[in-house]
């Protein structure tokens, strides 16, 4: 409810700021000219909305496996994970949007780089929260695993794995905000398709107000895979009592 | 088992002096002593367990079972599957029947799917002593194992431990004068000068909490540890 009235707010004072300042709709058009445009270019948008759609959640979900499973292999191998944890770090400092140019020039126009800038995106959110999760397990559960004879292996299932998920789940969503971002890139730098080539095109053709209506579409899909991943994830938590 | 008994012997430069802690084989040794003094250092000692304190001497020890101050349950596995965690992280099937039996003991039977969160703070202390009485050591180290149920469950939980720990070489580290009379075939007072041994009521353990030499042993310690 609380949401509703200040997207409601923010687009009356939209409205009043085209209004006012008087600025001509291929500068800043006004909400009543995007609906349209929305509903006009809805065969244009849809498909180039499920694309992006597509490509942010193969994105995510590949990152995310790649992401659990470096972890995993680093809290198993101790001198993996020493070797790697500062590259982890470093990572995280690279802005992977300024790879976009480069990704699509080693994996052409296609797919594959939307895909990859999204899962590179994921991925070092992921395996640095899992990391940092089964590097620390509880002190009171790790002193019991191990007076009841638990084997490395066995603690790492049993005790640091479990009581990781919640870390690890935030690192999920914190993948899930910007890997849409991710996918939208992709698509800017060098596509044809999707919402990213679609805002390209409509800015080249001067289109402000289709421009405007994908930006839209952009974080309605965006907060929509949040939303899900989020509840999944709360939901998931809460059954194994977190 | 190597050593003949389990013992703790050396000091912990401004914590305590140099002390002898060695446990009766078979029997419940009851550790009592002020909050801060190092009860819960020599547990950990015997438990093997890093201690953060510097800890100088020596330990020799048996495999123990172990029910931290902090008892650490597994918050994602249900109270059965705690009770059962040992046989789990070892790779070994649990014995269900043994477990429900834990379970009924500690009078938690029909919460057995439930999480510990959906637990109150005694109903969990129960778990954990359920889990370490399903653990198969000779020694068994409690650290304040009853200290968040009320009276009567004190009284018969505490009764029903000493009953199956019969046999096995028992610490039980307590801030309650009634339960070391009641339970300690040993009674042990700690302070930073060192540990002094209090004698313990006679008969076997678990004794009446209204037998006159119980209440008296209780009185006589709570005198100690007000001095
Ligand atoms: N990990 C640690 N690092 C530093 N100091 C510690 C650590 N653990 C315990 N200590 C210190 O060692 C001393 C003894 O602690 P211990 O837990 O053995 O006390 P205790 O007798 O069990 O007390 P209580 O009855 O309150 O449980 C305390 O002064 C405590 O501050
Ligand atoms: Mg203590």
């Amino acid at each position: 409810m609380r949401a509703l009235l200040a997207i409601a707010a923010a687009l009356v004072l939209w409205d009043a700021a085209v209004r006012i300042t008087g600025l001509p709709p291929y500068l800043l058009p006004g909400p009543v000219a995007v609906a349209q445009s929305l509903w006009v270019n809805r065969g244009e948008i849809w498909p180039a909305a499920l694309l992006t759609a597509y490509e942010t959640l193969l994105g995510l979900a590949i990152g995310a496996g790649l992401g659990i499973a470096v972890a995993a292999a680093m809290a198993a191998w101790p001198r993996l994970g020493r070797a790697l944890s500062p590259v982890l770090v470093v990572s995280q400092t690279i802005p992977v949007f300024a790879l976009a140019p480069i990704l699509t020039l080693w994996l052409g126009f296609g797919l594959a780089p939307k895909v990859a800038i999204v899962v590179l995106i994921v991925f070092v959110p992921v395996a640095q929260a899992l990391h940092d999760g089964l590097m620390a397990p509880p002190t009171a559960q790790l002193d019991v695993a191990r007076t009841m004879g638990a084997g490395r292996w066995s603690e790492l299932r049993h005790l640091r794995f479990p009581a990781a998920l919640p870390r690890l789940a935030s690192g999920l969503r914190l993948g899930a905000i910007y890997a849409p971002v991710g996918a939208v890139i992709g698509e800017w730098v060098g596509g044809a398709r999707g919402l990213g080539a679609l805002m390209i095109q409509a800015n080249g053709r001067m289109k402000t107000d289709l421009m405007f209506a994908a930006l839209i579409v952009v974080v309605a899909l965006s907060l929509t895979i949040y939303g899900i991943i989020d509840r999944l994830l709360a939901r998931a938590l809460a059954r194994r009592g977190f | 088992m190597t050593a003949a008994a389990p013992r703790v012997r050396g000091e912990a430069p401004g914590l305590f002096a140099p002390l002898d802690l060695q446990l009766a084989p078979g029997r419940i040794t009851c550790l009592l002593g002020a909050s801060g003094v190092g009860k819960s250092t020599l547990l950990r000692l015997l438990a093997g367990l890093p201690t953060g304190v510097s800890f100088r001497g020596r330990v020799d020890t048996w495999p123990a079972a172990l029910m931290g101050q902090d008892p650490g349950l597994f918050p994602w596995l249900t109270v059965g599957r705690n009770v059962a965690l040992g046989a789990r992280l070892r790779g070994e099937r649990a014995d269900p029947a043994r477990t429900r039996h834990l379970i009924e003991a500690v009078g938690l039977a029909g919460l057995e799917d439930r999480l510990p969160g959906q637990l109150s703070g005694g109903q969990r202390q129960r778990v954990a002593l359920a889990r370490t009485l399903a653990e198969d050591r000779p020694l068994v180290l409690l650290d304040e194992p009853f200290s968040a149920l009320d009276a009567r469950l004190r009284l018969m939980i505490g009764d029903m431990a000493a009953r199956l720990l019969d046999g096995r070489t028992v610490l039980v580290v307590t801030h309650d004068p009634a339960e070391a009379a009641r339970l300690g075939d040993r009674i042990a007072v700690m302070t930073p000068a060192g540990l002094a041994d209090h004698p313990a009521p006679p008969g076997r353990v678990p004794r009446r909490h209204d037998a006159a030499d119980v209440l008296a042993a209780q009185a006589a310690l709570t005198g100690r540890l007000l001095a």
